[in-house]
């Protein structure tokens, strides 16, 4: 079912490394005025039809990041966001190369890999265990130079970004599974091994398209990680959002066992285009808008 | 001391790196969805003029280089180092054979060069991208070859040595790309 859900919100996600954007209204109900948080994914909201009994549902949402502009970034751009019940993320990746094939008009290939096994074919170390020195010694010997990282996944990212990604998807479709638990808020965690999380991505000609849960059901552990995630964003000199109260209604009164995924759908147009930049794509992109 | 955020930087932005002055060529903005942003930087050395790449955790601000480009006059060279000025102020400038680089093979007094000046100092002289200057030795050629194949060595006024055609003769002047240090044609007083 597809479905429509608002782009205001009282509440935000936590994410250290997602800024919502925000604005304000003044009027009935709210005369002294109301901050609020354009959506950065529509997945709270959804994840509440679905606790309300929806069933599968998607939509097509515009969605908005701060701070987010480059060749592949538009702080206003547009996901394809869709939950299927009773599926986990492994069933939902099919789903996704099914509709890669739809879009994208050929049978490709598909390589699956996890996120510790991605590290240690090209590194030889493994993401849950590696120390920072290590992970410095690994940039230099990349030829990255940068200044100094406070946190392991910040160097994995940078590692990522800079060496991985190119790389990944020049095949056909590559899905990484399985990240770290600190890199997935609103997954749930693998049950034979903690430390890492139940998300994957698609990364299709080096571009990185579509982020998958296997969601998160538990009230108490998502208020748990939206607190510590408020706790970093004070440490790191962010500032502290509200935590969305009313997903965490939803989860109290039970979400169905789902998993979830939001796909880019302006890099899904450039790369089916042959494009390089999503200011190709757009009809205004930022600095036009 | 003055600083640019990441989120300042464009080609062209001058920032002082491990002490020596650089000028951003490209920059790209890289951040996985769900981490932490980046900014990709290539940037030319502008006392060595090499490209290095550099990459910065988004949001990071880094200090400033007061480097600036102005047009100066060659005047003299003092056997150490190469004078110029300034036309409009009339202020003088020094500039160290490492700072003058390519550019004492091409330059006579008068000439007008791009000078980097980094605190006031010159770090870089750019030739002007065509110079004409006089041929003071080559071997004789044959009158009649107009061709443009093969061709000889020939020592300019400034003493560097160009390739020029056979019919070109001492005396004569010529008119030269410096960024190729190559003859582009005869030049008629």
């Amino acid at each position: 079912m597809e479905v429509c859900t608002p782009v205001l919100s009282q509440a935000a996600g936590t994410d250290p490394s997602i800024e919502p954007l925000h604005t304000r209204y003044t009027g009935p109900a709210y005369p002294q005025g109301l901050e609020l948080f354009l959506q950065t994914s529509p997945e709270f909201a959804m994840k509440r039809l679905l606790a309300g009994g929806s069933g599968p549902i998607y939509q097509i949402a515009q969605v908005f990041r701060d701070g987010e502009y480059g060749s592949r970034h538009n702080p206003e751009f547009t996901l394809l966001e869709w939950y299927r019940p009773g599926l986990d993320h492994h069933d939902l990746m099919k789903e996704v190369a099914a509709l890669m094939y739809a879009c994208l008009g050929e049978e490709l290939g598909v390589e699956k890999i996890s996120y510790t096994e991605l590290f240690e074919r090209q590194f030889g170390w493994s993401p849950l265990q590696v120390e920072i020195r290590q992970l410095e010694d690994t940039a230099v010997l990349c030829g990255i130079e940068t200044g100094n990282l406070e946190y392991r996944d910040q160097w994995l990212d940078l590692l990522m970004s800079l060496v991985i990604e190119p790389n990944l998807g020049k095949q056909g479709l590559t899905f990484i599974y399985d990240y770290p638990a600190s890199q997935a808020s609103l997954a749930r965690l693998n049950p034979e091994d903690p430390r890492i999380a139940s998300r994957f991505e698609l990364y299709y000609q080096g571009v990185e398209l579509a982020n998958g849960f296997h969601e998160l059901a538990d009230a108490a552990e998502q208020r748990k990680r939206f607190v510590a995630e408020n706790h970093q964003r004070r440490q790191r000199g962010l500032r502290q959002l509200p935590i969305d109260e009313n997903l965490l209604d939803a989860l109290e009164q039970g979400l169905p066992d789902c998993a979830g995924v939001a796909l880019g759908l302006d890099r899904l147009l450039m790369l089916r285009l042959g494009k390089t930049t999503l200011d190709e794509v757009l009809t205004f992109s930022l600095t036009k808008a | 001391m003055a600083t640019y955020s990441t989120n300042e930087f464009r080609g062209g932005l001058k920032l002082l790196l491990d002490g020596d002055p650089c000028v951003i060529i490209e920059n790209e903005f890289v951040k996985p969805g769900k981490g932490q942003a980046f900014n990709r930087v290539k940037l030319r050395n502008l006392k060595t003029g090499r490209v290095l790449e550099k990459t910065f955790k988004s949001g990071e601000s880094v200090e400033a280089a007061d480097v600036m480009d102005r047009d100066l006059q060659y005047l003299y060279n003092d056997g150490e180092y190469w004078y110029f000025m300034d036309n409009d102020s009339f202020e003088q400038y020094q500039a160290d054979a490492h700072a003058m680089g390519d550019a004492v093979k091409w330059i006579k007094d008068q000439d007008v060069c791009n000078v980097t000046l980094w605190n006031d100092a010159p770090i870089l002289v750019e030739a002007p991208n065509f110079v004409v200057l006089e041929i003071t030795d080559t071997d004789p050629g044959l009158k009649g070859d107009t061709s443009g194949g093969g061709g000889k060595p020939a020592t300019l006024e400034t003493g560097a040595v160009v390739r020029v055609p056979l019919f070109v003769q001492i005396g004569e002047k010529v008119k030269v790309d410096t960024r190729k240090g190559e003859y582009i044609n005869r030049v008629k007083d």
